[in-house]
């Protein structure tokens, strides 16, 4: 316990000195979180343009969608906040310096997620919360306390499945730092799929990036719950409150591949 | 023209070739991941057409040939953003490229054309075959078509390089570039049609993207490939493209003049 609250206290230390040092320069600063934020904006301008073609996506109305985009995109944000900066690891094992971290008496991980925070990303924060309050307010969600609990611990529990994804693939870069980019497909492409209604995707797709790597579980099967809606695909209701548990699953996998990775770790010789 | 110059811009033309052929795994994961891109927005499309039989004339099977188009594109035209030219522009690099005698834009152009067939060979034609095998894709309906097609990728990656051109020197004046990438890209991804064709767009929307050379990039040579331009819409096109090429090269080359007139470079 002493230990947690220890890595705590030195984890808010080193973030607020990345903190400062971003906001040492202001009008990049600025510039970056609009930025953030049109890029996040971008793929809800796309749910937007398809919607004014149809009336329903896979049984979905479009207020349901903005339910599921804010909350993936939501979740999504919080951890690129947090540990987008893993997209910049392989650079670290080419140049070596991962031997560093090896030498250090703090976990691997530790030191990797708390090399950077780039605040900037607030930007697609703030656009998510917005399209959220849209979407709550344009559908008349029967609200009980199941369902609140059940929209309030999918935001974190997705934040632990995108991270716990996040770290298992990037492991990619102990074996090749070239192919690195592989990892963008479940990184970046599982956010993107779970921004829409998962039935409309072909079953192998949905298994895969679905069930496979959990995405189901961070806006579809959350939202069905929120809205009472019958599920298109007919699956069970109980994974409809399972996301938690699938995190915390997703979680201990993810460390366990990370801790397979650096044991086989070579360094470059730097 | 001196031939010595054309010469010139070949040998260019092959070390942007080479440069990018020399990472054949990055390439590999490249086209895995514009391919699983490609089978979430073929289905998301195709989701569409459950409830309409055609939207602005595309059916399902032009629609899912023009997403694979589309994935097929993204390195070709650079899509995300490049950052090359105002990383040499604000590391001082760029001074070497001024005293050599052929202009850094043109240099830069015949090494990016290069790249350009390297990445529409590697990075395109692969994703868009595996679309092939698992969806019905539509295809040009003769040679001539398939050359208009060529032709008009090739325009679509000039009009493409003078645009990144344009949001790069923006680096002679601010040290930040980034924002200005981040903006360039944004308006390229919306109104070229990459993420949803621009004739899916509600009226007002279309007409904004249709005043910019942003279809020029994508939608252009997409409507060639599925035969939704024929004849001489086709010529029209590549009319268009060629315009487009010619007044972002113009405006490009005229910042860099600017630009380069307060370039300060230290030491040496």
């Amino acid at each position: 316990m002493a230990e947690l609250r220890q890595s705590l206290s030195l984890y808010r230390f080193l973030i607020a000195a990345r903190v400062r040092a971003q906001l040492q320069y202001r009008t990049s600063f600025a510039i970056e979180t609009v930025a953030a934020f049109l890029i996040s904006f971008l793929d809800f301008v796309a749910i937007l343009i398809i919607f004014s073609n149809v009336t329903q996506l896979g049984a979905w109305s479009v207020a349901e969608v903005a339910l599921l985009y804010a909350v993936a995109t939501l979740a999504f944000a919080f951890t690129d906040l947090v540990i987008g900066h893993l997209d910049g690891f392989p650079g670290l094992i080419r140049d070596g310096n991962f031997d560093l971290m090896l030498v250090r008496p703090k976990g691997t991980l530790f030191q990797v997620v708390t090399g950077d925070f780039q605040l900037r990303r607030l930007g697609r924060v703030a656009q998510a919360l917005l399209v959220l309050a849209y979407a709550l307010s344009a559908l008349s969600i029967d609200w009980t306390p199941d369902r609140a609990l059940v929209l309030a611990l999918a935001v974190p529990s997705g934040v632990l499945i995108y991270g716990s994804v996040w770290v298992a693939v990037i492991c990619v870069a102990f074996w090749t730092v070239e192919g690195r980019e592989a990892a963008n497909a479940f990184t970046y492409g599982g956010a993107f799929l779970a921004q829409y209604p998962i039935n409309i995707f072909d079953r192998w797709l949905r298994t895969f990036l679905g069930y496979v790597v959990p995405m189901a579980f961070i806006a579809y099967f959350p939202a069905l719950h929120v809205l009472g809606k019958t599920d298109p695909l007919g699956l069970p209701a109980v994974l409809q409150v399972a996301s938690p548990a699938v995190a915390l699953a997703a979680a201990f996998i993810a460390s366990v591949v990370w801790r397979f990775a650096v044991r086989h770790y070579q360094s470059a010789g730097g | 023209m001196r031939l010595d110059t054309l010469r010139l811009d070949w040998e260019l033309a092959r070390r942007g070739y080479a440069r990018y052929a020399a990472y054949p795994a990055a390439t590999v994961a490249g086209v895995f991941v514009n391919t699983v891109f490609g089978f979430m927005r073929a289905y998301i499309l195709l989701a569409l057409f459950e409830q309409r039989d055609r939207i602005a004339g595309y059916d399902a099977s032009a629609t899912v040939t023009y997403v694979w188009l589309g994935q097929a594109l993204i390195m070709s035209i650079y899509i995300f953003g490049w950052q090359d030219l105002a990383l040499r522009i604000r590391s001082g690099d760029i001074a070497g490229d001024l005293i050599r005698p052929v202009h850094p834009l043109r240099a830069s152009l015949a090494f990016d054309l290069g790249r350009a067939l390297y990445h529409s060979i590697y990075r395109g034609l692969p994703p868009l075959l595996i679309g092939a095998l698992v969806f019905r894709l539509v295809l040009p309906a003769g040679p001539l078509e398939w050359l208009a097609f060529a032709v008009s990728v090739l325009l679509a990656v000039v009009v493409s390089y003078a645009f990144r051109a344009i949001y790069n020197v923006v680096a002679f004046w601010t040290t930040d570039h980034r924002g200005a990438m981040f903006l360039g890209a944004i308006a390229v991804n919306l109104f070229s049609g990459f993420i949803v064709p621009v004739a899916f767009f509600p009226d007002w929307l279309a007409a904004i993207a249709r005043a910019t050379p942003f279809p020029s990039m994508v939608q252009l040579p997409i409507d060639i490939f599925i035969g939704r331009a024929t004849g001489v819409e086709v010529l029209g096109i590549l009319v268009v493209q060629l315009g487009w090429a010619v007044v972002l090269l113009f405006v490009a080359e005229r910042l860099f003049a600017f630009g380069v007139r307060r370039l300060v470079v230290q030491g040496g």
